[in-house]
């Protein structure tokens, strides 16, 4: 059976556009809404990230925090992350779900235990941000093993060697980090520079679905559809945000601006 | 878990720089991999350079003005009538704080790399101070990330930040404390490595920095290993050495050169902040036994919930408000070498008040921690016996807190 993301990229492929990946954190603003912001943007995404929110995260910018105090603030915990990635596969046009997080909480968890949970949860993939290879090495090894893609981060920091090594242990699909940045950052890299970069590594690795994510916005998006995938997380997550703060419903918002973004790579 | 004996205790790591195969470690974005292995093998070549460390040795004699004094607490002696009370006057030091020799030995570094600004982390400030009056003596920019609350309560460090001319960044998220500052200053540093260096204030974060600050810091128990030679003509054979621990880079530094020391004659006594005695948040996760858990790239004992989110802590002392531990402390106390312990609020209070009624010094409010199991343990131990306590900083950044819980001035000279 082939992995349900490499599917996603192929049906992006066939209609010559990049697959679209969204990130929101589970449980923001809620349990309830952010399973009904799965439901209703996954109309228009192929891929969604789920962010599993931390209270320390170091790679985060502004807007993810403020969406990863507020989902904690509300109760969320671990099992009702699962939860929501188990309730939202039992719709119809359900896609790849990835987690997102931080080591710490799949270390709490316990590693087995957590890896298990994905599976039966449906969870397809994992992006651990704070656990670099070749530290990951054993612990991709057993997502793997599992049928969980462990999704390998490459950024602008990372030298030629560690390039191919990275790569070669990687699985499907592989994330580049656009510039030097927490997410949410401004694009402060020109767009052509971004995408000699993203060559190279798909020179070194032709095969796997290489994404790109950090400074991917409404704005940004459409200067890089030769990509395989894009990844927009702050800007959902801000609307989140705007809505709450506006008195307007968030699932509606966040839909209208997921269907402009899959417009614009079209 | 075992020391190795004759290896410096920040050179035991493995490769992948765990410490008792669990402690440590390099739990960083992908993006920081590089300017960390590059400080790694910038580090590893100069700690063993002569030139490098004879530039150290300069900086450190003529501008912080090592060594720092080694004292007879006679007073406080008579008063406890049990062991013989010593203290280490590190607030001498340039600044008042233990905070100088990391901030001068990173900002050597950075210069050597040819970087144009240093950014740093702060709790009580004295970091944050400490690098900004480094930063400004070899000519870089700075910029220091405080927690809200923390520039609240340490304001006369504040001010001697910004006097020094650096950025003092306020950082409004989490619990507005230094576990925020920590985090916000490695965000910081994932988006500007190419052209910044960073400087964490304690023998904390990924592991070069807990070995660079931990080899900075052990300056001290290098001055004290002479000047106790050079008061007892040897090492005595009932030695206790106290020390607050929040991070840990003060009490590393206390304890390096006595590692090999058996522990029945060189005993080492950490003790962290236990908070306001009727709350049930603390910051002595080595204490009440918190899990191992990762906080900010590191494996340590830390604070947190069943899920993974590392907890609020509660001190009166900024610079012990953390959450986590250095992982050469959850080393040391799991290898048996250290024993550690905490003091609530009130006994620091209460021991820096007996401090300053009976001796001419103003141990801040985190060595006040140290002072207040050392006084309590010097009562039943025999005369012959050394307690030495790290003073490691002067309590004139605590004159807001000190004014409002004893209801008095404070006076600075008296």
């Amino acid at each position: 059976m082939t992995n349900p993301i490499n599917l996603a990229f192929k049906k992006a492929k066939e209609e010559k556009r990049p697959a679209l990946v969204t990130y929101t954190v589970a449980g923001d603003s809620s349990k309830k809404q952010s399973l009904e912001i799965l439901k209703s943007i996954s109309n228009y995404a192929d891929i969604l990230e789920l962010g599993v929110p931390h209270n320390t995260p170091v790679a985060d910018g502004g807007q993810i925090q403020t969406s990863a105090y507020r989902a904690i603030k509300n109760g969320i915990k671990m099992n009702d992350i699962f939860k929501i990635a188990r309730d939202f596969k039992k719709i119809k046009n359900s896609k790849p779900i990835i987690f997102m997080g931080y080591y710490n909480m799949i270390y709490q968890y316990g590693e087995n235990k957590f890896i298990k949970n994905c599976k039966t949860s449906g969870v397809n993939g994992l992006i651990v941000v704070d656990l670099p290879w070749p530290e990951n090495k054993f612990f991709s090894k057993k997502c793997k093993k599992n049928s969980i893609n462990f999704i390998q981060l490459l950024s602008p920091t990372t030298s030629k060697k560690r390039l191919k090594s990275i790569t070669k242990d990687s699985h499907d699909m592989i994330y580049y980090i656009s510039m030097l940045s927490t997410t949410g950052g401004k694009l402060k890299v020109s767009p052509k520079r971004i995408l000699n970069n993203y060559y190279k590594i798909k020179k070194i690795s032709p095969k796997k679905n290489c994404v790109i994510g950090f400074g991917i916005t409404e704005k940004t998006i459409s200067s890089f559809k030769k990509a395989d995938g894009l990844v927009v997380g702050s800007q959902i997550c801000k609307e989140i945000t705007r809505s709450l703060n506006n008195r307007q419903n968030p699932v509606i918002n966040v839909s209208k601006m997921v269907n402009k973004l899959k417009k614009k790579i079209s | 878990m075992k020391l190795k004996k004759r290896i410096p205790v920040i050179d035991q790591g493995d490769k992948f720089g765990f410490w008792g195969g669990k402690f440590g470690g390099n739990f960083v974005p992908e993006t920081l991999k590089k300017p960390i292995e590059d400080l790694e093998s910038q580090f590893n070549k100069l700690k063993n350079d002569k030139k490098f460390i004879y530039e150290r040795d300069k900086y450190f004699k003529n501008w912080i003005g090592v060594p720092t004094r080694f004292i007879k607490l006679n007073n406080l002696t008579t008063y406890i009538g049990g062991a013989q009370i010593w203290s280490k006057v590190v607030s001498d030091a340039n600044g008042g704080a233990h905070k100088i020799y990391n901030a001068t030995v990173h900002c050597l570094l950075a210069k050597r790399s040819g970087k144009k600004v240093i950014i740093g982390d702060t709790g009580a400030g004295y970091a944050g101070k400490m690098l900004s009056m480094a930063a400004k003596k070899f000519g870089l920019k700075c910029k220091i990330f405080m927690g809200a609350k923390d520039i609240e309560r340490q304001q006369p460090n504040v001010r001697a930040m910004k006097k020094n001319g650096a950025d003092v960044i306020p950082v409004y998220s989490g619990s507005q404390t230094l576990v925020d500052a920590v985090s916000e200053c490695m965000r910081y540093w994932v988006a500007n490595c190419d052209t910044t260096a960073m400087c964490v204030g304690s023998t904390v974060g990924p592991a070069i920095f807990v070995r660079i600050c931990g080899w900075s810091t052990s300056q001290i128990s290098r001055e004290l290993k002479r000047q106790l030679l050079d008061e007892f003509g040897a090492i005595p054979k009932k030695l206790k050495l106290y020390n607050c621990v929040g991070g840990g880079s003060s009490s590393f530094g206390f304890w390096n050169e006595f590692m090999d020391y058996d522990k029945k004659q060189v005993e080492f006594i950490g003790v962290e902040a236990g908070g306001p005695s009727k709350s049930k948040k603390h910051a002595a996760p080595l204490t009440y036994g918190s899990k191992i858990g990762i906080l900010h790239g590191a494996a340590q004992y830390v604070n947190q919930n069943s899920d993974g989110q590392i907890e609020e802590t509660e001190s009166i002392s900024a610079g012990l408000d953390y959450p986590g531990i250095s992982p050469l402390h959850c080393f040391l106390k799991d290898a048996k070498r250290a024993r550690y312990t905490a003091a609530s609020d009130e006994e620091a209070l209460k021991a820096y008040q007996i401090v300053t009624k009976y001796e001419n010094l103003r141990p801040s409010l985190e060595p006040s921690h140290a002072f207040s199991v050392a006084i309590k343990e010097a009562k039943k131990l025999s005369k012959d016996t050394i307690v030495v306590i790290n003073s490691c900083g002067d309590a004139y950044k605590d004159k807001k807190i000190l004014e409002k819980k004893l209801g008095k001035k404070y006076d600075k000279s008296n």
